[in-house]
């Protein structure tokens, strides 16, 4: 590698490449971003805290969190069985199948919303029959619920993915002919190594589900203090004009998802320390 | 994010080819493969779940895809296309839609372009030159993945809006950002912005500089070297960001709706017209609209399969 350092140095267009890289960084990212902070650093420690600890911005971080991190579970439970599907079996319309994984992330937001609102009113496919079970999905928490689960889906089958089609056959070959049964196998020998990336992927989710919007506001019913996202409540602290309100939440919001990305980064770390190099 | 694993499987793969071979080489070890080959007689394989299992399993995963994925993209085309052909193709050729097809597209090829030298940009720098901070660079690049769409419109209002830190200015001397055009375009830029550069930065890292150097030391120069030498190399991959990047900056919803304004027939892009619709009641408009766009995702994930497809094709003898 030292030698292959030495020789890179003969290609032209770094001071210009990089220049412009740092350029446009700062001024689309950097900069609009340093805004938010500013403006977090003109109130004071407790006007910052009367408004992060109102009573509907702690409701409305509540249901964003704490659904944000129930559907992730959800994506981790389906995520687990899917990509086992996927990778261990073969079945017809497999391939199909693999792609559809990707329609969540692929589909705008918007358009994710609406359907799911059709999907789940009282009259829609899933919400009549629903309906007469009497479970009410669209305008409730539980359509927030099922939003965030949609947007979820890709994460955890798409991480585990690479590392499940990886896995070395002769570990499982060796468990069996050591005499594990075979649910043995799998919770013992095959599902720890695919911790990492189960996590990395609930992490993935669960983060993505605490910013989402579009996917969200339209079955939400967005009724303050019950039905209403953090990220909603942005959007009106901004048509009141009330700057600082949404900026706090905001932060709030932008420093949870920084933590959760330093822990997947940490959790990537940890398993590439634990899977031997091949 | 999810969408570029397919890269990342791809290179992953790649590197865990040639360590193998190389092993191979060295040691040929013959190795009972019992799990590769389908057993013939009733002997169970190691390697799988009994039938019954096998089946729950696979009934669950199909089960659960097609009632939150397949269902839902059902229902877009079934709401857009309930009241039959010609009230469909109505509703898209009312100007309102018109204007704002016309605009996402005016958006996405703005923010689709200046994305895209960007990414070759820094991929360049990147890739091919050694410097310290590396990794934490590539963070900061893929920082709006991170960044909720309501928060990377929020960031531009508090510096164009009227009580923004810019804000007094622009309106001194008349310019508009925020509610018009540019201020839809920066916050998809924003959101849009690590696509290409993530698409390129490991593909270009795999394929090192040797090329390049060659042509350098045969005289070219470094604009003939990129256009004749790295270009052609990396294609495949360039396509598959500007696929992903555009497809994100026509569905752009969250942050587009913040700084948009959402003046009718003027600032409101395909996304937003179909929240407008949708909240007036007006079913099949907005489904219309919505079933554009689910075909624009339909057709990216079809042509991202294609291109993966080459990609892999492209890696493989590459890394020999």
């Amino acid at each position: 590698m030292s030698t292959a350092v030495a020789r890179r140095s003969t290609l032209p267009g770094f001071g210009l490449t990089m220049g412009l890289t740092l350029t446009w960084l700062s001024v689309i990212i950097l900069i609009p971003l340093a805004a938010l902070f500013l403006k977090t650093f003109e109130l004071s420690l407790d006007q910052f805290w009367s408004i992060v600890t109102s009573r509907r911005t702690l409701n409305a971080l509540k249901i964003s969190f704490g659904l944000s991190f129930a559907a992730a579970c959800v994506n981790l439970v389906t995520g687990t069985i899917i990509v086992w599907a996927l990778v261990r079996y073969r079945f017809p319309g497999r391939r199909l199948f693999d792609a559809i994984v990707d329609i969540p992330f692929a589909l705008p937001t918007a358009v994710a919303g609406v359907a799911l609102t059709q999907l789940f009113a009282q009259k829609g496919w899933l919400g009549a029959p629903l309906a007469e079970l009497g479970i009410k999905v669209a305008f409730t928490p539980i359509g927030i619920f099922i939003a965030m689960i949609f947007i979820g889906i890709p994460f955890v089958v798409r991480t585990v993915q690479p590392v499940l089609i990886d896995l070395d056959p002769e570990i499982e070959e060796a468990a069996a002919s050591l005499g594990a049964n075979r649910w043995h196998t799998v919770f013992r020998v095959i599902l720890p190594s695919l911790i990492p990336a189960l996590l990395t992927g609930f992490a993935l989710a669960f983060a993505r589900a605490i910013g989402e919007y579009g996917s969200v506001i339209f079955i939400a019913g967005n009724l303050p203090n019950v039905s209403e996202i953090a990220p909603l409540l942005i959007v009106i602290r901004l048509s009141e004009f009330r700057y600082a309100d949404a900026t706090a939440i905001a932060v709030v919001m932008l420093v949870a998802s920084f933590l959760i990305i330093f822990l997947i980064n940490r959790l990537q770390r940890w398993a590439q320390a634990r899977i031997p190099v091949h | 994010m999810s969408m570029q694993t397919g890269l990342a499987t791809s290179t992953t793969q790649l590197r865990t080819y040639a360590p193998a071979t190389d092993v191979s080489v060295a040691a040929p070890a013959p190795r009972l493969d019992v799990a590769r080959t389908e057993p013939v007689t009733t002997l169970r394989n190691p390697r799988t779940e009994p039938g019954p299992i096998r089946l729950i399993i696979i009934a669950l995963a199909i089960a659960f895809l097609s009632v939150f994925v397949v269902l839902p993209l059902v229902v877009v085309f079934a709401s857009a296309l309930s009241k039959g052909v010609v009230a469909y193709f109505a509703a898209l050729a009312e100007p309102e839609a018109l204007a704002a097809i016309k605009l996402t597209l005016l958006i996405a090829a703005i923010s689709v372009m200046l994305n895209l030298v960007f990414g070759v940009v820094a991929a360049w720098a990147i890739s091919k030159f050694e410097f310290n901070g590396k990794t934490f660079l590539i963070t900061l690049i893929d920082l709006p993945f991170s960044v909720s769409p309501v928060i990377s419109g929020l960031v531009f209002v508090l510096l164009f809006g009227a009580q923004g830190y810019l804000g007094p200015w622009l309106q001194a001397h008349n310019v508009h950002i925020l509610f018009a055009v540019p201020g839809i375009a920066l916050a998809t830029i924003f959101v849009t912005f690590p696509f290409v550069a993530r698409a390129l930065i490991p593909l270009m890292q795999e394929q090192g500089t040797q090329e390049e150097e060659a042509a350098i030391s045969l005289g070219a120069s470094g604009l003939q070297t990129f256009f004749r030498v790295t270009l052609p190399n990396i294609k495949w991959g360039l396509l598959y960001g500007v696929l992903l990047c555009n497809a994100r900056a026509m569905g752009e919803f969250g942050a587009v709706s913040v700084v948009s304004g959402h003046i009718r027939g003027e600032t409101n892009t395909m996304p937003l017209l179909v929240e407008i619709l949708y909240n007036e009641y007006q079913f099949v408009a907005s489904f219309a609209i919505a079933s554009l766009l689910a075909m624009l995702a339909l057709i990216t994930l079809v042509a991202k399969t294609v291109l993966e497809r080459r990609l892999d094709e492209a890696e493989v003898p590459d890394g020999d």
